[in-house]
């Protein structure tokens, strides 16, 4: 509820924000508009220093973008299951002229994270027997969990790269690379544990996740992903644009924006 | 040993849109009212990191936990169901407000033809136009008397539109004025006026303007930040149970809530609904909880699944077509679609709302000849901007690679630069399409699973060559460079999303030998039981289910109030 202590912290604020200040005038938020629930009342207390909401250019500076990223260490893989990793989404999503590859976006460290956790035990889905092979319109009918079908992927590309080309995957060439891959994508590669295609549209699944989810999941690096696609991330409102015609390029906001820091 | 609590006037099994407003409108009546809901309490301060694409639309955060519970699925009787292991066709909500919470806000009335279908079909094309095992019949009620609750629905929900020129009559207008208007939506208007079509603004419960409502809930405008479907609104401009119905309850003091409460049986005796067994699932304690009316509003899934496990209504047997608890299970048939992409002309479609967009109705119902057709009803043929968040929008044009280079290149490129115009296509039912227990596979109770029989049919592959047609036609008009129609249908499957618009399994209609309920969707075998939601439906129309569950919701409220004050027999 937008109560008086909120009021009163808004005025107190010594470096107004207007594109804050306008969001809410506009949606009527303002001090005597109409009174709604709680996430707005929070906004009214979220930090001093300016945050962004609109397509203002001066507030986009990425907080503490050049001190060191504690979130750049493994919670699961191996050092050699990271190296194929990363070697692997760089191909599925390449550095180039539109800019960054996974790599340097984060990408493996976003699939480290994510397999560490309930994604990776599969949580929340139903893991219970009887297992039998089911049509593929009945989807995935495995026992084995997203974690253990990497470490079998993620050998058996190591495998596969040893077998044709004498080498580990991370040093073959980019063209080798590719080889490897399109083998798992075309089930070219037969494996008795898993699909190699399940294994592979998991990979390339997971690497736009990595490339386009909130940085605060570990890859995205520095909105890198949404500034390929000129998306704007976590804006508050749209109203003003969304009945131009002209194209909007505006600063990514993550939702590291809506917590106070420092 | 349950522990047996004091009885109560009403409980209602599940609170989401259904429960909310039959709580708000018994308890504003003065019933008392208790309201079992197994998932967590919900609010709009939840939602403060809600621009989060990972958690909410790839990881399911509003949605039901399915390690606890699932379904089964098969395409047909002769192969053997398996559990839909994670998710995929389509997304069980959990928690108060249930589905309502997450979805867009896309808000229809169901065409006058809908509720007479079986008639209107016989009459217009003879009895031959329905194909063997096609089972479709009318629904025990007319959009005439139905409209009075649509129009309730639609102030308390305060949706925004405009007269949709082909649909029913409306006593009144929309309580607020459409949404705005995008470049895209524009382009889709223009084109199908050129086409001689009729084109409207999508109803929409996103609210256009700052709006009270009758019950005195005020809401906010909706600010277009292209978060909606599977994601709770940060502003409660959307509306939700949580910021319309359910408060209305709470505040006339008759309305108790209990969350983690998941009902296992619907206990009767003699006829006649006694009360409920739940569980509380913070705990593992089970209770009773008696009560002269039971009311069930829970996922069409569960309201099945609890009738048939508690042994009420007489189970669906697909072989000989009678019985009625599982019956007439459809879904909705989305594939007929396009895709416009643009070279040279970049829009903004990164902003949106979840029932932001233009559409319209020629092709659906029986607004237009079938005579030549080989399938009946329609689609509702549309445009919408609601949102094209990163993950899930990798648009590309037939021919790009599916990875790598080229394939990046391309998805970066048309990331803005493509528009897509979609069919929803209404579903009819089959007598081999069906819900019942699963013998195999249980729940974390112990009980067993919902198993769906279901499969795509030569009406639908029909439906979706024609509609598909259609929106590339309309995209053809609409300027775009390059346009890409789907015409084919395969065989339903459970792992990619289509629609959480499933229906049936507890249908109304005028005849207790056909159909589960009456028309104030009071079970025809157990006079103080009432079974709300699309699990209703006898078939599923083209258009999204929630304005019609919420004019049914209404009407049962009504007549769980009429037989309040006199029990006894059938409303």
């Amino acid at each position: 509820m937008a109560n008086e202590t909120e009021e009163q912290d808004l005025k107190d604020d010594k470096e107004p924000d207007q594109s804050r200040r306008n969001f809410l005038k506009n949606t009527g938020y303002a001090v005597g508009g109409l009174i709604v629930g709680g996430v707005v009342g929070s906004l009214l207390r979220t930090p001093k220093k300016p945050t962004t909401n609109t397509g203002n250019t001066a507030v986009n500076k990425p907080p503490a973008a050049e001190t060191v990223n504690f979130n750049q260490a493994l919670m699961y893989f191996t050092q050699e299951q990271f190296l194929i990793t990363e070697a692997a989404t760089e191909r599925l999503f390449p550095a180039d002229d539109n800019g960054p590859g996974a790599k340097e976006i984060g990408v493996a460290y976003y699939i480290d994270h994510q397999l560490a956790g309930e994604w990776g035990t599969n949580g929340k889905e139903y893991m219970q027997g009887p297992f039998f092979k089911g049509e593929t319109t009945q989807g995935y009918q495995g026992r084995l969990k997203r974690r253990e079908i990497f470490d079998i992927g993620l050998q058996e590309m190591q495998n596969y790269s040893n077998k044709k080309f004498q080498k580990k995957f991370k040093d073959l060439t980019p063209e080798q690379q590719d080889t490897v891959l399109k083998a798992f994508e075309t089930d070219e590669v037969k494996l008795t544990t898993i699909s190699a295609s399940g294994f592979f549209k998991t990979l390339f699944g997971s690497t736009l996740e990595g490339v386009y989810a909130d940085p605060l999941y570990g890859g995205n690096g520095n909105m890198a992903g949404w500034k390929l696609k000129n998306f704007p991330g976590n804006q508050m409102s749209y109203t003003k644009i969304i009945e131009q015609d002209k194209f909007e390029k505006m600063p990514p906001v993550s939702l590291r924006e809506h917590l106070p820091h420092g | 040993m349950a522990t047996k609590l004091p009885k109560t006037d009403v409980v209602i099994v599940g609170v989401g849109w259904g429960g909310g407003i039959i709580a708000s409108e018994l308890t504003k009546n003065g019933l008392s009212v208790v309201g079992l809901e197994r998932g967590k309490e919900r609010k709009t301060e939840d939602y403060y990191m809600v621009h989060d694409e990972l958690r909410y639309a790839l990881r399911y955060e509003m949605f039901q936990d399915l390690s606890k519970e699932t379904i089964t699925f098969r395409g047909n009787e002769k192969i053997k169901a398996l559990p839909m292991r994670s998710y995929g066709s389509f997304l069980l909500g959990d928690g108060l407000g249930g589905s309502g919470v997450h979805w867009n806000g896309q808000t229809f009335r169901f065409l006058p033809y809908d509720f007479e279908i079986k008639s209107k079909t016989v009459e217009r094309y003879g009895k031959s136009k329905i194909p063997d095992g096609m089972v479709i019949q009318d629904w025990g009620i007319t959009y005439d008397q139905l409209e009075p609750y649509f129009n309730k629905f639609e102030k308390t929900a305060g949706i925004s539109g405009e007269e949709n020129p082909l649909g029913g009559k409306r006593s009144e207008k929309y309580p607020t004025p459409p949404m705005k208007i995008t470049p895209g939506m524009k382009l889709f208007s223009e084109s199908c006026k050129g086409l001689s079509y009729h084109p409207y603004h999508m109803p929409s419960a996103n609210l256009s303007e700052q709006y009270t409502n009758p019950d005195g809930i005020a809401r906010a405008a909706c600010q277009y930040c292209g978060y909606c479907e599977r994601f709770g609104c940060e502003y409660g401009a959307k509306a939700d149970p949580v910021v319309t119905v359910i408060p209305v309850a709470i505040n006339t003091g008759k309305f108790e809530l209990r969350t983690h409460s998941n009902v296992r049986r619907i206990l009767h005796k003699g006829g006649k609904a006694t009360g409920v067994m739940y569980i509380d699932t913070t705990t593992g304690e089970e209770y009773e909880q008696p009560a002269d009316i039971v009311v069930m509003t829970s996922y069409v899934f569960n309201n099945v699944r609890l009738l048939l496990m508690s042994d009420i209504g007489k189970p669906y047997d697909p072989k000989t077509g009678t019985g009625v608890i599982g019956k007439n299970y459809a879904y909705q048939v989305l594939k007929g679609a396009g895709i416009g992409f643009y070279e040279d002309k970049e829009f903004n479609i990164f902003a949106g709302a979840g029932s932001l967009g233009m559409c319209i109705d020629d092709f659906n119902g029986d607004n237009f000849d079938h005579k030549d057709l080989k399938f009946i009803h329609g689609a509702n043929i549309s445009y919408s901007q609601t949102g094209a968040r990163p993950i899930q929008n990798n648009t590309v044009p037939p021919g790009t690679p599916t990875w790598g280079k080229d394939y990046k290149a391309a998805s970066v490129k048309y990331a803005n630069r493509h528009l897509n115009v979609g069919a929803q296509g209404s579903c009819m039912p089959f007598q081999h399409h069906y819900l019942d227990l699963d013998p195999n596979y249980k729940d974390e109770f112990g009980d067993p699973l919902m198993r769906i029989t279901f499969d795509f049919e030569d009406q639908d592959r029909e439906l979706v060559k024609y509609m598909g047609a259609k929106c590339g036609e309309i995209l053809k008009q609409m300027g775009a460079d390059k346009v890409v129609a789907n015409t084919e249908l395969a065989p339903y499957e459970i792992t990619t999303y289509q629609s959480t618009h499933n229906t049936g399994g507890v249908i109304m209609g005028d005849s207790p030998d056909t159909s589960a309920v009456n028309n104030y969707l009071q079970m025809w075998d157990a006079e103080n039981l009432f079974v709300i939601g699309a699990s209703a439906f006898p078939h599923n129309s083209g258009y999204n289910p929630t304005g019609t569950v919420g004019a049914l919701a209404y009407r049962a409220a009504e007549g769980i109030l009429k037989y309040h004050k006199k029990p006894g027999s059938l409303v």
